[in-house]
């Protein structure tokens, strides 16, 4: 974080005598997706700078609505929070794809995502970094006892399970208990009464946590300290915790993992979209691409960039994701306004239970 | 008759210094006992024994005969009037008198009743409900005697009380203390560091000084019949010379001073010729006058010439300086005789052998 | 001359009015604009009670926020009881350099970052922790012992957390305190507890008092400690805020806990000092 923040701005002077069309570029994205040596690159080619706000989602949509869209000139939200902060607050401004090379993603992928950010005709983002969520288990404690979401709840692991309280466990929990969500997404009645289903179970299997894990260091050292054994989290997450302690891996559910895209979108106020399209065309490479995949431990939309991936990193996607798995990862569609509403309802009453 | 307070052999070190050196005393009841001494001289640290704040490394402290070693500060007969008072200022006048009897327990109206009277008797009725700090310095003074007093203790100890007054108000204090004392019948043991106070007001007085007593005596003891060279120079100023002894008639000594005048003096039978001395004369001792005769019945008389003259109302002091070049204080009578000396003016300085005490003094 | 008296004046006000306008007032007003909004639909805004409505009449809304209250009032009265004995130990009875090096023992803490804190609470308590380990090896359990994620643990942080915010107003209320004054109060026949009750204690009333608004605020806003030690049934209002701001995007309602928890700690430490007898300016000047 000192290094990148010491090279920008060493690059920030350099660059300011070098380069008069230089930008800078204040990049508002998830830890990892930006590498000091991805932005080291950027910054050699291209003369602009690169500033590297680390956040997520729900901190990306809450900054840009305070300024209106304004203090960042690209953000990187999740595919399924592009339509609907646009739509409520008009925080980003459409993509011109004819500055976007379409060659470097994967077809399927950017198909997806454009269509999934469209508000009235206009595109508004780009898919970058894709994964899912699952279960990360211990497989040598829990493995028996858990395929799906609901075995948390097993007495066999009481004090010794941990989630999010967050939407991804509402909609992962609703597809373990054989609801589809996603479906409903149109029908909020529908919706409510999944949502009270699963708050009713979440609410029977509160007993059965230890802690709800609120960040991605704070799951790592439970599950490397052994305190918890199951867990729903990213694949990364578990992928990386696999690396110290090989009975530890993540497991795509068998009601589906979920499916989540990161996108680039340009913030209405961003005030050098040149530079943000560069670093578009720029990380999208397949090397670059690769790089960013082996220090986020997630793939990328990039077309060809598997052929640079790590042999490692392939291998345990590809044991967690046999075929059958992979056909059945559940896509996050766009979220319509309200539900956020009844969901927070649903997790405030959770936390409160007892 | 027991006295009201009695210390035998009262000693206290603290680590390697010794506060209080084998001290005894005893106060009888109903009078008022000073303890006079430079600061840093033990008078605070005997105090803080008597009131139970310090233990005494040995020797007794009795009251009313019966020793209070065992007693702890709130179970003793004796109570504290603090250098500042400590009067507490969350509480009101009434509750400040009336806090050591709401911790004996006492009914609350019985209470408001002493109160009153203990406002009655220090001339301060009907300000029971004021807060402290509304009070002037001479007024708190009366208040935290009072709130000592309702207790009724058989000794009343007062660490140097009127310090923090102004001149003029600690004159008028002393009076009253004094006044005080009489009304409430109760043994005071008061320690000071001014030696006014001390003479003004009290019966006995101690006379401390590192540590030990140098003398115990009424005022006039001191004053007139000063035992150690420490009391001459600590009460009442004094010329001093310091000599060898030449002759020794009886109780008159002649002495040779260091810087050759012969003085003649009083001192005590144990000093022989050959003896190292110290002399001590008081301004008042020293006649003036403006020829020799006049000064011809006087044992020491010398010659010398004005520097300064030093008015102070009845105080007045003229100092003179000899032919050895040392100077006199010298009282200036209030007859009119030598109002109009003046700087310079040659005079003739006279004293009986009576007026100088004589000490063996420190080699 | 005058003129530049007045120049003076106003270069030494115009700080703190910036100050207070643009920090503290302007957001102010904005946030009570928010919560008088409610949303119609997309961009769509009237000017409502609803969310006022909503936050008083969702039980869950209203238990949390009693919650909060009561567990920030029994963090403060803890921590006062605690910081007591310490303060009056620094203040009267340490001498120089003891004093010196006490004092600073309290501060060290606050040297590093409040998350560096918590995550320290955090290695001690935990399952695999510190003293659960210590707990096994003494012998006095037999399994590891989860001692994090509870009100207790939460507790103990908040405590941690408020001290030194309690010791130094204590200390500098009870370093003023005359040594003769107490030493007084017993040689009038008072005991070590009616010193303390009549003399010590109302002394320091005004260390007590500004200690505990003090302490009372930092707990009701605490967002971390609740969260990171309280574990699945911590809930703090603060989260809340958190959440309805952040997570939900509900920034109207957010602003209406906001100015809910404005309100509370208001009241509260008005009715510390009413009870106490103390006005605000006693107490902060």
């Amino acid at each position: 974080m000192n290094k990148t923040l010491l090279t920008t701005t060493c690059l920030a002077v350099l660059g300011l005598t070098q380069a008069a069309s230089a930008d800078t570029l204040r990049l508002l994205t998830w830890g990892g997706y930006a590498p000091d040596e991805v932005v080291e690159m950027f910054e050699e080619q291209t003369g602009h700078t690169v500033e590297v706000t680390k956040s997520n989602n729900e901190e990306m949509i809450a900054k840009l609505r305070a300024t209106g869209g304004g203090g960042f000139d690209l953000a990187q939200p999740s595919q399924d929070r592009v339509m609907g902060p646009q739509m409520e607050f008009g925080i980003y401004k459409p993509i011109d794809m004819s500055k976007i090379d379409e060659s470097l993603f994967i077809p399927s992928m950017l198909k997806a995502t454009m269509a999934n950010t469209t508000v009235n005709g206009d595109v508004y983002g780009v898919p970058h970094v894709w994964g899912t969520s699952g279960l990360v288990i211990n497989t040598a404690e829990a493995g028996g006892v858990v395929k799906d979401y609901t075995d948390l709840c097993d007495p066999a692991l009481a004090g010794k399970v941990s989630y999010r309280l967050k939407r991804p466990t509402l909609i992962g929990f609703a597809f373990a208990m054989g609801e589809d969500p996603f479906a409903a997404y149109g029908d909020e009645a529908r919706y409510k009464e999944i949502m009270e289903k699963v708050e009713a179970k979440l609410t029977e299997c509160k007993a059965n946590v230890k802690t709800y894990w609120s960040g991605g260091d704070e799951l790592m050292n439970l599950v490397r300290s052994g305190e918890v054994t199951a867990s729903m989290a990213w694949d990364t997450g578990g992928w990386k915790l696999n690396e110290d302690n090989a009975d530890i891996t993540f497991v795509a559910p068998a009601s589906g993992a979920l499916g989540w895209i990161d996108t680039f979108v340009l913030p209405s106020k961003g005030q050098s979209d040149e530079a943000a399209y560069a670093w578009i065309n720029f990380v999208m490479q397949p090397e670059i691409a690769a790089k960013i995949t082996s220090v986020a431990g997630n793939f990328t939309a990039s077309a060809g960039a598997d052929e640079f991936a790590e042999d490692a990193l392939k291998a345990k996607y590809q044991a967690s994701f046999p075929q059958e798995a992979v056909d059945n990862i559940k896509w996050y569609p766009p979220v319509p306004a309200g539900l956020e509403t009844i969901e927070g309802g649903v997790l405030d009453r959770v936390q409160a239970a007892n | 008759m027991t006295p009201d307070l009695e210390c035998v052999d009262l000693v206290r070190r603290f680590g390697e210094t010794t506060a209080v050196d084998n001290v005894s005393f005893s106060v009888p009841p109903g009078s008022f006992f000073s303890i006079l001494g430079p600061s840093g001289c033990g008078k605070t640290t005997i105090m803080r024994m008597i009131a139970g704040f310090l233990d005494p490394t040995s020797g007794d402290i009795r009251i009313k005969g019966e020793t209070v070693l065992d007693t702890p500060p709130n179970k003793r007969p004796v109570n504290m009037v603090f250098q500042h008072l400590a009067l507490f200022p969350m509480m009101t006048i009434a509750e400040n008198i009336g806090y050591g009897l709401r911790r004996q327990g006492m009914a609350r109206d019985r209470i408001a009743r002493k109160v009153d009277e203990a406002l009655d008797r220090i001339g301060l009725p009907g300000i029971g409900a004021r807060k402290v700090d509304e009070l002037s310095g001479g007024q708190k003074q009366r208040v935290a005697i009072a709130r000592c007093m309702v207790l009724e203790p058989d000794v009343l100890l007062l660490d140097e009380p009127l310090g923090a007054l102004d001149l003029k108000l600690r004159e008028h204090m002393k009076i009253e203390l004094k006044a005080l004392q009489a009304t409430f019948d109760t043994t005071f043991v008061y320690i000071t560091h001014d030696q006014s106070e001390a003479l003004v007001m009290s019966d006995q007085i101690a006379v401390m000084n590192a540590g030990r007593f140098e003398q115990i005596g009424t005022g006039q003891d001191l004053y007139y019949r000063p035992d150690t060279p420490f009391v001459a120079g600590f009460i009442g100023e004094a010329n001093r010379w310091k000599g060898r002894i030449d002759r020794v008639e009886g109780q008159v000594l002649e002495i040779r001073t260091d810087t050759g005048l012969a003085v003649r003096a009083t001192g005590s039978g144990t000093l022989s010729r050959g003896d190292t001395a110290e002399i001590f004369v008081r301004p008042e001792a020293i006649h003036l006058a403006a020829s020799a005769e006049a000064l011809a019945h006087f044992d020491n008389r010398m010659k010398g010439t004005v520097t300064s003259t030093l008015f102070n109302g009845a105080a007045s002091r003229v100092l003179v300086d000899n032919d050895v070049g040392e100077t006199l204080e010298v009282t200036l009578p209030q007859t009119g005789e030598f109002a109009n000396l003046e700087r310079g003016d040659t005079v003739h300085v006279g004293w009986g052998a009576a007026q100088a005490t004589c000490f063996a003094g420190a080699v | 001359m005058r003129s530049h008296a007045r120049i003076g004046f106003v270069l030494l006000l115009t700080p703190l009015v910036l100050w207070l306008g643009l920090l503290i007032v302007i957001p102010h007003i904005d946030m009570l604009l928010i919560s008088l909004r409610e949303r119609i639909s997309f961009g769509v805004y009237e000017t409502s009670l609803t969310q006022y409505d909503k936050a008083l009449t969702e039980p869950l809304y209203l238990r949390t926020f009693w919650r909060t209250a009561v567990m920030s009032v029994l963090a403060t009265a803890i921590t006062l009881l605690i910081a007591f004995p310490v303060a009056y130990y620094i203040a009267k009875m340490a001498r120089g350099r003891l004093q010196q090096v006490l004092f600073m023992l309290c501060l060290i803490p606050f040297y590093v970052s409040e998350l560096v804190r918590t995550f320290g609470w955090m290695i001690l308590l935990r399952e695999t922790g510190l003293i659960s380990s210590l707990l096994q090896w003494v012998g006095l359990a037999d399994q590891p012992v989860e001692m994090l994620y509870n009100d207790a643990a939460m507790m103990v942080g908040l405590v941690y957390t408020s001290m030194l915010f309690m010791v130094v107003p204590l200390v500098t209320t009870l370093e003023s305190l005359d040594d003769s004054v107490v030493e007084a109060g017993y040689d009038l026949g008072g005991n070590g507890l009616s010193v303390l009750r009549e003399i010590i204690i109302p002394h320091a009333m005004p260390g007590i008092v500004s200690g505990c608004i003090v302490v009372f605020m930092l707990s009701l806003g605490n967002y971390l400690t609740p969260t990171m030690l309280g574990g699945k049934d911590s809930l703090w209002f603060t989260e809340m805020i958190y959440n309805q701001f952040i997570v939900r995007s509900n920034w109207e309602l957010g602003a209406a806990f906001g100015f809910m928890l404005l309100v509370l700690s208001s009241v509260i430490v008005w009715g510390v000092l009413r009870l106490t007898g103390r006005t605000l300016q006693e107490t902060m000047g």
